[in-house]
Order: C-alpha cells, then structure tokens, then sequence
C-alpha cells in the first residue's frame, strides 16, 4: 500500500513532504483484505485518515515489516516515554526531585521510584547527583516524569550511578549509533581500555576509566567520532590502544 | 419434614446440598446463574464494528532500531553492569541457536542412555510378573550383571538406594520382602526370591 513511501528509503525527504494511502488496485478473490498497517516513528506524522506528512529533514529509514522513520541530526532532545536518559537532580523539594536533562522542562522524579524505597526509607539522593532515570510521562501537554524503577519494583541499573567519570554531551545521532544492536564504535571501543560508559538518549555520555588521562581519551575519541568516517575512526582508535595519544 | 416446608435459602446452604447428588446440585447452580444473567443490564445496539486505524504513530526510536540497553562495562571494569548487560539486552538469534546445538548434543548422550536403560528395564519388569515357569535364567543373569555395572543414576539406582535404606516403596511389598534377604537386589533376584515362599 505504501509503495511510495518504499520507494523513498535511503533518500532525503524534507519537511513537507506527503505521501497517500493508495487503494488496492486488485483485489483478489480467494484471500480476505488485509489492511496493511504501517508505524510511524519520529519525523512522520499522520494528516488525516490516508495521509503522512513528513516533518523532519533527514533520510528515510525502514525496518521490516512496516516501521518508517526518519533519521536526522539533531542535539535537542524531546522527551518520549520509555526511553533511559541521564539527569542532574537540581531541586531535592518534599517528595520530588527535579532533575534536568536537557528538555524545554525540567522532570520530576519521586522518591518513591527507587527499588526499596518506602516511605520511611528514602533513597541516599543529593543535589548534583546524576541518576539513570526512565520516562513514564512524556508529551507536549504535561510535565515528565521519571522513574528509576521498572513497571516490576526492579532497580535493573536505573537510578544513581558513580562517582568520578566524566560527563558530557554529544549528538542525538551519535547515541543512536552507539545503542544500536551491531555498533562498529561500541565494538571498537570495546577493545580499548577497561572502562564504564553510561548512554543517554539526551545526548549525554557517562565514561569512567581506571585514569584521568584514559577518560579524558575515551571522551574525546567519542566527541569526534560525529564527524568521521569510518576509515579515520579505525585509524583514530588504532592510534589510542597504541598509546599514541 | 417435607422440602416444600423449608425455605429456599435454606435449603441453598452448603450443608442442605452435601446430602444431593451431583446433578442436582448442577442444576441448581445453572438456574442460579440464569437468574443472575438475566438481571444483568445490556445495550441493545446492533454490533458496531469500530474502522480499525491503519496508520500507528510512535515517539520513541528505541522500538525502531531495536537500541540496547544504555548502560555498557568493558573488560570487566564493572562486573554489575556486565551482568546487567547480559540480562538486559535481547538475546541475539544466532547465540540462541548455539544455545539449542549444545543442549541438543547433551540430550542426544542421555537419550541412547535411555533407551538402553528401558530395554534391560522392561525385559526384566516382564519377567517379574510371569510364573516361575515361564522364567528365563539366562536372561536375568546377563540383565543383572549390566545393572550392576551400570552406576549412572536411573530409576534402577534410585530403587537400589530407597531398598537398602528400606523406605516406602514405588512398587509395592513385594520388594520389600525381598530387601531383607538381598542387599544388592535387581528385578531377577527378587522375583526368584519371592516365588520362594508362595510355593
């Protein structure tokens, strides 16, 4: 149904950008009509009953069976429920902590979305702490929330996390290229030094290695990692484990 | 006293129904739920089928690309978080097939055990339960000696253990009589021993 769109994987689409709902031309009369669905990720917005629009301007991304997206460059991140990011508590008021974590807002987090928390046991959380959080509520119409806590009571490695390490800031595409299942810069990463890495998708990297000097060297390999090719990345990476840098 | 003199509640109580038998008291509960159905309040609309919405929308790009877990451990610099990176991530098809090859390969070694141990087993279960006459003698010999060398634990191991510890029995007392005449028991010697008396 959505041959058009088909067509455009891999290629630019800007904002603006429709695309119909076509009708089957044949219909056949042995099998019953399906009506093909189609999910529609970050960038794509649904005009009407049988229409897309497109709203970011980036490159058209397909997943099988029927996941359209687009993909571009982007350093603000919007809140969208369900993804992990990394905030700075910046008000500890009451019942709830403010964290921030780079959105137009900043979310509230409750002190009872820990694991173990009660009411009389409060979570050891202060100002300036960085917590590995989850958001539950995310839309242009409320304020987020997180929680470091899974839907079972599990902690599962949300919630506070070290001391030392270096925080710092990247691009939303370069997060994405790290999350992804057969990363080629996690992998190169992997074979470096031993070391700690926490991934928001706020853009917001997390490193923790044995020295100053090999965070300070992770944390810059993965800044210019945005804007490399993969051959300069190798040779960047074969560099560092031989200590050139 | 007559049914029709007692009381419909009473006569629905627990003990009232004990003395009824299972049919009676099948009924009876139908009725109750007709009763309980009827008074039950529905809208009498004809059946509206709602357009089912073909175009899904979704914020998040973790469920797009399939992202992993965010928090990562390399070289073991935090055992946690490398065991956290193992339980949370999707586990990956091809390690799954792996998976399955070494249990398969596992279960092949203990399935030809099986079905050795089920051959001399039900040969020798057989000849439990025949007539002195229709014994065989060489048969129980050869089947006694491979259980005795057979030392991986079955079910003729376990039998072995809970004999000689002379607890309850799976099958019965006629094993039992013949735990106290022979330690190192098997089918072939206990039958023998056991036809003993009953001649």
């Amino acid at each position: 149904m959505f041959s058009g769109l088909r067509e455009k994987v891999g290629q630019v689409l800007v904002p603006g950008d429709e695309f119909s709902l076509e009708v089957q031309e044949t219909l056949s009369l042995t099998e019953p009509l399906k009506p093909e669905k189609v999910l529609l990720g970050p960038g794509l917005k649904r005009r009407g009953d049988r229409k897309l629009l497109v709203v970011k301007s980036g490159v058209l991304r397909h997943k099988q069976p029927h996941v359209f997206w687009v993909e571009n460059h982007q350093r603000r991140y919007v809140p969208a429920k369900g993804e992990t990011v990394i905030g700075i508590i910046t008000v500890k008021s009451g019942d709830v902590f403010k964290l921030d974590f780079g959105g137009s807002e900043q979310a509230s987090l409750s002190y009872l979305a820990f694991e173990g928390a009660t009411k009389r046991n409060r979570p050891n959380v202060q100002v300036g702490d960085l917590v590995f959080a989850q958001f539950i509520v995310a839309n242009q119409h409320m304020e987020p929330e997180l929680v470091c806590v899974d839907s079972a009571g599990r902690a599962n490695g949300l919630g506070v996390f070290g001391a030392g390490g270096l925080l710092f800031s990247v691009s939303l595409g370069l997060v994405r290229r790290l999350l992804r299942p057969r990363s080629d810069v996690l992998s190169d990463l992997q074979k470096l030094f031993p070391c700690e890495l926490v991934v928001g998708m706020n853009g917001r990297l997390w490193v923790k290695a044995s020295s100053v000097q090999q965070t300070l060297i992770i944390c810059n390999l993965l800044q210019s990692c945005e804007t490399m090719t993969t051959a300069q990345r190798q040779q960047l990476f074969r560099r560092a484990a031989q200590g050139a840098l | 006293m007559s049914d029709s003199k007692l009381s419909k509640n009473l006569l629905r109580m627990k003990f009232m129904q004990r003395g009824l038998d299972a049919e009676t008291r099948k009924q009876l509960e139908e009725d109750e739920r007709r009763i309980i159905s009827d008074e039950h309040w529905y809208l009498d609309l004809p059946e509206l089928r709602a357009r089912e919405n073909l175009i899904l929308e979704e914020q998040s790009l973790v469920s797009c690309e399939d992202l992993k877990y965010g928090r990562f451990s390399f070289k073991g610099f935090n055992p946690e978080v490398e065991k956290l990176m193992v339980t949370m991530n999707p586990k990956e098809e091809e390690e799954e097939r792996q998976e399955e090859e070494v249990s398969r390969m596992q279960t092949d070694v203990t399935d030809e055990e099986m079905a050795l141990r089920y051959e001399s087993l039900v040969g020798s279960m057989r000849k439990k339960f025949t007539r002195k006459k229709n014994q065989v003698s060489e048969e129980g010999d050869t089947e006694r000696v491979s259980l005795k060398r057979d030392q991986a634990s079955e079910e003729g191991d376990t039998k072995r253990v809970s004999l000689k510890r002379d607890q309850a029995s799976e099958e019965g007392d006629t094993e039992r009589v013949s735990r106290k005449r022979d330690q190192a028991s098997e089918e072939g010697d206990t039958k023998r021993v056991f036809l003993k008396p009953q001649d």
